[in-house]
């Protein structure tokens, strides 16, 4: 498994204070890894800092290749980021939001996307069933709605690493299969996707391998049932699980 | 793309009422003349009189008009598109404050007298400490409390630093000629005013347009533009720098003139559909379109002497704020327009 992405020694430091304290992770190519720990844990630093959004040192590699020389825009071209919250300030249609994530790639006028683009833009809108929102304003849009636009914008980007933080979070049941299952469609096409979560029934579910933080460092990774084995769930989050196995996966639900 | 024919008609039908707006302002005066007329004295032909009444009295005048609104249009649009707010407008942050401030020190030093250069790169240094330092104190991801309490103490230390200078000017006569500053005004300006104000505007209105691209991107807020390959810490820069050159140039020649930055995007926003990026050309024909009919209206409207154009963009600029926030206001008090 040498493709992929390889993180070691990863610190970063905010405000004078380590959040994260020398973190080793490998997610191969074609995997989804599921990020989860307890509030403050570092998970969304963790991602930030993988995007370049914050100053870190330790490394950072995606097949082999140290992303640290890149500059930005080829940075862009190999990690799609889905931010917390998809905060969008304009009401743009939601067509030329998803088309945003060709941004990297030259498209700057979501009127002019060349032949390429314009067929990522489409698959992605299709993917994840928007199509026949594309030119309402994402203003006027639900949540779940939004959700899919921005889950559409990082498809769009077609990046060989899909980083998401909390993707599924305020979103009804339905539409949180729908987008686990969208990531899972993406690793199998081949991409590194890792995606920061509560949910640790999905992270069992969908995640091929699991990385547990707490206070900046590793405490558990391997499959689910290894890292989010009895010992780790009562030590780092202080529950205990109800466990089955459904339809081949493991089934895990807190309990007590 | 029925949209996109939508806004290429907007665009076509604001720079048709510029041209229209033009051509009016160049035959509004104590002389009145036709259109017809005036085209005629502009390609050369016709009596000689009204070609040197439009062509050395009223064309500078239009002129600076139609690029002084055009720069603040602009301005107005890319500070709302890097701070992703409606809301924001260099007239509010102080910008023409500090820019007249700059100038009126210019004069009253006795570095510079009211035609050199020292003006307007003075207006600018002005202009661009205002908005560096209302960027530095608001902090990155400031909401728009924030800014607006920024910029009311930028402007008052403006303002004050600006009658300080008047008391220590040279002689009365002085001061009452730095007051225009306080009080934009195009009346009597020539092709040197034009001149002199033009490479400065030109080069913030190249700089702001050339980022148009990262307003679209900041959409997702700057987290989310950076991930997509813009450098928001440079955009922020630029944008400072490309306000302060056109604001700064236009406030050396016009003096502080406000609000057109706040109401030409506002009013060109729906016809784009909210894209901060394509705002940015319809915002500056806005613009012209403002300030020409102000300019015309400061010369209709019967008085007894001369009303200055820039109290006319705030007596009308400053209820449409208002107007503004009593709309935003749900959206403000719920802190969404971060």
């Amino acid at each position: 498994m040498s493709g992929g992405l390889a993180i070691a020694g990863l610190v970063v430091s905010l405000g004078g204070r380590d959040v994260l304290r020398g973190v080793d992770v490998r997610c191969p190519a074609g995997t989804v890894t599921a990020i989860v720990g307890p509030n403050g844990a570092g998970k969304s630093t963790l991602l930030r800092a993988i995007v370049g959004l914050l100053p870190s040192t330790g490394s950072i590699a995606l097949d082999g290749d140290a992303l640290a020389p890149l500059d930005r825009r080829a940075r862009a071209r190999r990690i799609a980021y889905l931010p917390q919250g998809h905060e969008v300030h304009w009401p743009l249609p939601a067509r030329d939001i998803v088309a945003l994530g060709r941004l990297p790639h030259g498209a700057a006028d979501p009127d002019r996307l060349s032949p390429e683009d314009a067929a990522r833009v489409e698959a992605a809108m299709t993917e994840t069933e928007i199509l026949h929102l594309a030119d309402r304003p994402v203003s006027a849009l639900s949540g779940g709605e939004r959700a899919r636009v921005a889950l559409a914008r990082v498809f769009a980007a077609g990046a060989p690493v899909l980083l998401a933080d909390e993707p599924i979070a305020a979103l009804d049941p339905r539409h949180q299969l729908d987008v686990a299952a969208a990531l899972r469609r993406r690793a199998e096409a081949g991409a590194v996707v890792a995606l920061v979560t509560h949910d640790l029934g999905l992270a069992a579910r969908f995640a091929d391998r699991v990385l547990v933080l707490r206070d900046g460092r590793v405490a558990a990774a391997g499959p689910p049932e290894e890292a989010l084995a009895p010992g780790v769930l009562s030590e780092v989050f202080d529950i205990a699980a109800y466990r089955a196995v459904h339809e081949g996966r493991p089934v895990l639900v807190p309990w007590a | 793309m029925v949209a996109a024919g939508r806004r290429r008609l907007a665009i076509a039908a604001l720079a048709a009422v510029a041209v229209a707006l033009f051509l009016a302002s160049l035959g509004i005066g104590p002389v009145r003349l036709p259109p017809l007329v005036v085209v005629e004295a502009l390609l050369g032909r016709g009596p000689e009189t009204s070609r040197i009444i439009v062509a050395e009295i009223r064309l500078p005048r239009a002129l600076l008009a139609l690029l002084i609104g055009a720069t603040l249009g602009l301005s107005g649009a890319a500070m709302q598109g890097l701070l992703r707010n409606p809301l924001a407008a260099p007239s509010l942050f102080g910008a023409p404050q500090a820019a007249a401030f700059g100038a009126v020190a210019t004069l009253s030093l006795g570095i510079a007298d009211a035609l050199s250069y020292a003006l307007p790169v003075a207006a600018i240094a002005g202009a661009f400490l205002s908005v560096f330092l209302l960027l530095a104190v608001a902090g990155r991801n400031a909401g728009l409390v924030l800014l607006i309490l920024a910029g009311l103490a930028v402007s008052s230390l403006a303002g004050a630093a600006t009658a300080l200078a008047m008391n220590l000017a040279p002689n009365p006569f002085a001061a009452l000629e730095i007051a225009f500053w306080l009080l934009g005004s195009l009346e009597d300006r020539s092709m040197r005013h034009v001149l002199m104000a033009l490479p400065f505007m030109a080069a913030g209105v190249a700089i702001l347009w050339s980022r148009r691209r990262a307003f679209r991107a900041l959409t997702l807020g700057e987290e989310g533009a950076q991930s997509l390959g813009i450098d928001v810490a440079a955009l922020r820069l630029l944008v400072v720098l490309g306000v302060a050159l056109g604001v700064g140039g236009a406030v050396a020649v016009s003096g502080s003139i406000g609000f057109i930055g706040l109401v030409a995007p506002h009013l060109c926003r729906p016809l784009v559909g909210y894209d901060p990026a394509r705002l940015l050309l319809p915002s500056a024909l806005a613009g012209s379109c403002l300030l020409l009919a102000a300019d015309i209206a400061v010369r209709i409207i019967p008085s007894t002497s001369d009303i200055k154009v820039g109290v006319l963009t705030a007596l009308i600029g400053v209820p449409f704020f208002l107007l503004l926030i009593v709309r935003e206001r749900r959206r403000l008090a719920l802190g969404t327009l971060a």
